[in-house]
């Protein structure tokens, strides 16, 4: 252990901000593959995208925009509590955020259920019958992106999770307060993301 | 958790003792030289599995028709071996075992950056290489796509790709925490006084492969995520009677995998940077220059990946853009070249078993990048496509760079990290008989590309038999090479001769601490005053 201790001892905020960067523009990298992907085929199908689009519901994606951006200030707020010593406060507002991310995920949740309903999920044969193969795509893309970025949705959460018991156990404190920062950047890329997402698979027409 | 702990300073890290015991004592251990010599055993492993069913390739083609195996068996051995190679050996190879061994002790560090991360970087590469071993024992057939996993056929084959395919993944995710861990090691790390322009090139090369690591590997992440989708639920992308376009498939692709090439040779012609100085007792010629052309190579080599694709469906405009490219990238390969022999010229050269390994790195690397340029090239690229010259040029690049340097820094660095001195005649004797083999199993490849051999298949005509025959001799005479070169490093490892400090007389700084380095690698951190460097030869 004695090993470890020392590591330990080795605390580099600057470090460990420019690792978590680092760690975003790879994020950022992975949805990239995945915006070319959407491009090239919004550019050779446009007449079936604009069709498809009309299926999702723009208010859900609306409030979820809107939840979104609320949960980033939240944790804003959070990292700044947290830089004036206001320890109840980091807690609650971390809570918020996390509550908002939840909140997220059963709406994206009723959202695909209503589609794997009307026989809308990647695969489906209604899709293959009913379909173009441009609303095929959509759909393929519209599943893949927003369950990718669902699925960051939860590893945010994940880290918030982890932020918050270092929080209440005093491990993370203002002096040594990168974890919740970094949890802070990550939830920003989760956010950004869905900046995106939202006007190209809701909006555009 | 009390901080009184003290690290003492002469005990070595292999006999250190920590909190735990045995093999804990190594998979748990933060320490990066463990580290390294975690990766280096791993890779060891899978590298004589890989070298094992390359025989076994190279024996099915010493006669025409069936020798050994089905034409299926033969898809799987290729397809295998170019997975472990390429994913588990030669991509994560040299940064995953020198890299993590000497970058902290190189810029004056105690470790790198994030530990912890680090040795979690371990068990994903673990993790990844048993997926893809799964893949070939249990299922439905082992996967037989070829390393590329091309769309449509990796969706559409019956066999066990998905483990195969998760693996790579999960490999690249190990190759992307590696190269983050080290960024941020090298820009927060480095000793006080050691400036950007006075690290040492070993180190620069790592920086340069880190980025591409980092940039590049998410693309091929996604992209096999994407073909895994597909495979599981058929979101179209990739598959033609959905809509979706497998041309694509191979951008997205090779946007990693060629930079990926890049994250093989780099590190490799870094190794080879401190080499050669030190064997010519002389300051590295160009400095500037190694350093400038690594991070031409590291950014232009980003945007050549069209050459892999000349003959899949592309416009004019962009074959004769990436063909361009491609030629770009040659440059600064040169450059590097011509600094190293012009470091050797007028140098007190020590003719030692390294220098051996670098100048013949250099000799192979040259036919392997010259052979590239045939290929970059749009007209001859149409002729030899697919055929065995492929082959033959990237062995020459992939094996012959990358497996070169590595031998190269095994023997230049294996007395610091063990301690010990290995016996050089039987070193010599090894890099003799695994460069002729190396030699006789690769030439005869690109003449038999050039008449016209395809690759990838396990029969071929008659006329072809003859090359065939020197070839998989070759792969004979090099295996026994190999072999020759592990044992005299296994045996020297136990009980070779102890080693000093700095028994080349290398002025980096890793020849400033004992030889195997304490645990803290030092006990003050090194400073660089104003006039030191890390080639100062008087």
């Amino acid at each position: 252990m004695s090993q470890v201790i020392h590591h330990d001892e080795h605390y580099d905020p600057e470090g460990s901000k420019i690792g978590m960067w680092l760690f975003i523009f790879t994020e950022l990298l992975l949805f990239g593959g995945l915006f070319i992907v959407y491009s090239v085929y919004r550019y050779l199908n446009q007449d079936a995208f604009h069709l498809a689009a009309e299926e999702l519901n723009t208010t859900v994606g609306a409030i979820n925009t809107v939840i979104l951006l609320i949960s980033s200030m939240t944790i804003a707020m959070s990292t700044t509590a947290l830089q004036k010593k206001q320890k109840a406060t980091t807690i609650v507002l971390l809570e918020i955020t996390f509550m908002l991310a939840l909140v997220f995920l059963i709406n994206k949740y009723f959202e695909w259920g209503i589609k794997f309903d009307h026989g809308i999920f990647p695969g489906s044969e209604y899709m293959k019958e009913e379909m173009s193969q441009g609303e095929i795509l959509f759909f393929g893309l519209y599943f893949v992106m927003t369950g990718l970025h669902a699925l960051h949705i939860i590893v945010g959460m994940v880290i918030m999770g982890f932020a918050l018991a270092r929080i209440k156990n005093g491990t993370v404190h203002e002096n040594r307060p990168s974890l919740l920062e970094n949890a802070g950047l990550y939830w920003h890329l989760v956010d950004l993301i869905w900046i995106f997402l939202f006007p190209l698979f809701y909006l555009i027409h | 958790m009390q901080a009184s702990s003290k690290i003492p300073t002469d005990v070595s890290y292999l006999e250190y003792k920590g909190k735990h015991k045995g093999l804990l004592s190594w998979i748990l251990s933060t320490d990066h030289k463990r580290i390294g010599l975690l990766y280096m055993y791993s890779m060891m492993t899978l590298f004589l599995i890989g070298v094992v069913l390359g025989l076994a390739m190279k024996f099915e083609l010493i006669a025409p028709g069936k020798t050994i195996m089905e034409a299926k068996d033969y898809n799987a051995v290729f397809t295998v071996h170019g997975v472990i190679m390429i994913f588990m050996i030669v991509v994560p190879g040299l940064p995953a075992v020198f890299g993590n061994f000497l970058l902290p002790i190189m810029i004056g560090a105690k470790d790198v950056a994030f530990p912890k991360l680090n040795l979690a970087s371990w068990y994903v590469y673990i993790a990844g290489a048993f997926l893809v071993i799964a893949s070939v024992l249990f299922g439905d057939g082992s996967p037989d796509t070829g390393w590329t996993f091309y769309a449509p056929y990796s969706f559409k084959t019956g066999t066990n790709m998905l483990p195969a395919i998760f693996g790579a993944f999960v490999l690249g995710f190990s190759s992307i925490l590696t190269g983050l861990n080290f960024i941020v090691t090298i820009h927060r790390l480095r000793a006080p006084g050691m400036t950007w322009t006075k690290m040492p090139l070993f180190p620069w090369t790592l920086y340069g492969t880190a980025w591409i690591q980092l940039l590049a590997t998410p693309i091929v992440g996604i992209t096999l995520v994407l073909v895994s989708l597909e495979r599981i639920f058929g979101i179209g992308v990739f598959d033609p009677a959905l809509g979706g376009d497998p041309i694509l498939y191979q951008h997205l692709f090779w946007i990693y995998s060629h930079p990926a090439v890049y994250i093989m040779i780099l590190p490799a012609m870094g190794a080879i940077s401190e080499i050669i100085p030190t064997f010519s007792q002389k300051h590295v010629f160009g400095y500037k220059a190694i350093v400038a052309s690594t991070l031409a190579i590291a950014f232009v080599g980003y945007f050549v990946w069209g050459h892999h694709m000349f003959t899949s469906g592309m416009s004019g405009t962009a074959q004769y853009t990436f063909s361009i490219l491609t030629f770009l990238v040659a440059i600064p390969s040169a450059i590097k070249v011509f600094n190293w022999i012009s470091t050797m010229y007028k140098g007190s050269i020590n003719v030692q078993t390294p220098f051996y390994w670098a100048v013949s790195f250099i000799f192979v690397f040259m036919i392997g990048g010259l052979s590239g340029l045939v290929l970059g090239a749009l007209a001859t690229n149409v002729y030899v496509h697919d055929t065995a010259f492929v082959v033959a040029h990237f062995h020459f690049i992939v094996f012959g760079g990358v497996g070169f340097a590595f031998f190269g820094a095994i023997h230049y660095w294996f007395p610091k990290m063990f301690g010990r001195m290995y016996d050089s005649t039987w070193a010599n004797a090894g890099w003799l008989i695994f460069t002729i083999g190396f030699l006789t199993l690769y030439s005869p490849m690109f003449y038999l590309g050039m008449q016209g051999m395809p690759r990838r298949y396990y029969d071929y005509l008659e006329e072809f038999h003859a090359a065939n025959i020197l070839s998989t001799m070759g792969s004979w005479v090099m295996t026994l090479g190999l072999v020759i070169i592990l044992i005299n490093l296994f045996r020297s490892a136990k009980s070779g001769a102890i080693a000093p400090k700095d028994p080349w007389n290398g002025k980096t700084l890793e020849w400033t601490v004992p030889s195997p380095p304490p645990v803290e690698n030092y006990e003050e951190i090194p400073v660089y005053g104003e006039k030191d460097g890390p080639y100062e030869y008087k």
